[in-house]
């Protein structure tokens, strides 16, 4: 690992001036960063440490909505009474996320910021071409061994799977990133990779993500989050699904519905179209499965991950069906 | 604070205070192992992928290969060296893996046991299934999981009562 500067923020203000410089970056958790740094991918000249800072871990849940600072812990989320309560399915897209270890270092705000898993992006020595780490140097993963590459949200430069389980859930619900003067909701936080995939995020150079907050809904109250790997634990996803429902006092009729998808997507996938086709509604199972396809609408595989297109439909309609047999 | 060469940090580590000089990209797993001869912690991947460096940092697993050293500063650092009692006497879980056979090569064994105090503490060592969800991090190759489950699962019954 190349030798960097260490500066200890001693206030969120210092933070933005110093992570402004070229070369800086912040340091939260380090669980993706430090694992880029030793393989050559982040080449950070100065790091700029904010896990010392106070106050910005607290988290508070009303009825309106939940508001997580952005150090919180993804364990302590995880396992928080009023998360668990009122958005099970950050709980679970949580607690299925990474290890036990990992979740007790890495946070929220960091989460957000993880970077893809593509092995040829990780692999600078043995594949130069990346788009993502050189900009325009092609892509590797294009004609590649590419099982757990993207199918949603591709371009010709870029087919990265994003890997995260929380964003998924956060997209579902609608949160917002907070950037201290501004907010942007999460959905937007993520970009497409188009023609510039090395831009992941929509935060500036001095920019701080001081805290995530999610509007509280029904839907959120009923909700689940349905991960399938190849491994049961410790495994990013094949295909995962974010799934709220909300039904009519009928009991059956679906009055409002998230569904996001994971580990098929370029970024985390909010499927409105599914949404759309259920609202209003008397939830069946084969209107679920029907509805369930549209979740891959415009899907491109590349060969090996073509089994993706098939499986995440089934992911969501099981999310789907599963919150239903609750009602 | 800003500095490319070594710098000055203490480490708390198993109730006792260490001075050393690092350069800031030294992990606290390499601080551990060579510059306080604290060679209990494991190296095995070294990419946060197999949890044998797992150490416990203000009562939390963590990974030390992933963690600067520099980052835990003014935090409290407990290693596997730090876990029996000053006259010997063996932590729970450690006892426990000997009884159970835990182990064969023995390389990820200070991790397991590490995680594994760690888990029981959280109280997600409720039953088997529980055990093997929140000991996924620590990897071993000699796939002695069973065992492993096994010695988590005693020791945990013998902490509750």
């Amino acid at each position: 690992m190349r030798d960097f500067s260490y500066l200890r923020a001693s206030s969120v203000d210092a933070a933005r001036q110093a992570s402004a410089l070229p070369g800086a970056m912040l340091l939260a958790g380090g669980t993706t960063l430090i694992d880029l740094a030793k393989c050559g991918v982040a080449e950070p000249d100065t790091l700029v440490d904010i896990t010392h800072l106070k106050g910005l871990d607290a988290i508070t849940v009303d009825d309106r909505g939940a508001t997580i600072g952005a150090l919180a812990k993804m364990s302590g989320i995880a396992d928080h009474a009023d998360i668990k309560s009122r958005y099970p399915a950050v709980s679970e897209a949580l607690w299925q996320a990474a290890s036990a270890q990992i979740r007790n270092m890495a946070t929220i705000g960091g989460n957000l910021m993880q970077r893809t898993r593509c092995p040829y992006f990780r692999d600078g020595e043995n594949f130069p071409a990346c788009n993502k780490r050189r900009p325009g140097s092609g892509c590797s993963a294009i004609g590649g061994v590419t099982r757990g590459h993207a199918v949603l949200g591709t371009s010709e430069a870029c087919i990265a799977t994003y890997p995260g389980d929380l964003a998924v859930a956060l997209v579902a619900f609608d949160a917002m990133v907070h950037l201290g003067d501004r907010q942007v909701a999460v959905d937007d936080f993520f970009l497409l990779p188009g023609a510039a995939p090395e831009r992941e995020h929509a935060i500036q150079p001095g920019e701080v993500i001081t805290a995530i907050s999610i509007p509280g809904s029904t839907a959120a109250r009923r909700s689940t989050y349905l991960k399938v790997r190849d491994r049961q634990s410790y495994e990013f996803a094949a295909a995962s699904a974010a799934v709220g429902i909300e039904f009519e006092a009928d009991g059956r009729t679906i009055r409002d519905l998230r569904v996001a998808l994971g580990g098929v997507a370029t970024k985390p996938w909010r499927a409105r179209g599914v949404e759309a086709a259920l609202k209003g509604k008397v939830l069946d199972a084969d209107a679920v499965k029907r509805a369930s396809l549209l979740a891959v609408e415009g899907a491109v595989d590349h060969g090996a991950n073509h089994y993706k297109i098939e499986l995440a439909p089934r992911v969501v309609a099981r999310a789907i069906l599963k919150l239903g047999e609750t009602a | 604070m800003t500095s490319k060469t070594r710098i000055p940090i203490q480490l708390q580590i198993n109730g006792h205070r260490h001075e050393l000089e690092v350069e800031p990209r030294v992990t606290l797993l390499d601080a551990l192992r060579d510059h306080l001869d604290l060679t209990g912690t494991k190296k095995g991947c070294d990419q946060g992928q197999c949890g044998a460096c797992t150490v416990h940092v203000d009562g939390e697993r963590v990974l030390a290969c992933l963690t600067l050293a520099v980052q835990a500063e003014g935090r409290a650092v407990t290693t596997i060296e730090g876990l029996a009692e000053a006259d010997g006497t063996l932590h729970a879980v450690q006892a426990a893996f000997l009884e159970q056979d835990a182990f064969q090569c023995g390389y990820c064994t200070p991790g397991q046991i590490m995680s594994a105090v760690a888990c029981i503490r959280e109280g997600h060592a409720g039953s088997d299934d529980e055990i093997r969800e929140y000991m996924a991090g620590n990897l071993c190759r000699c796939g002695a999981y069973p065992h492993i489950v096994a010695a988590v699962r005693q020791a945990a019954l013998e902490v509750a009562s």
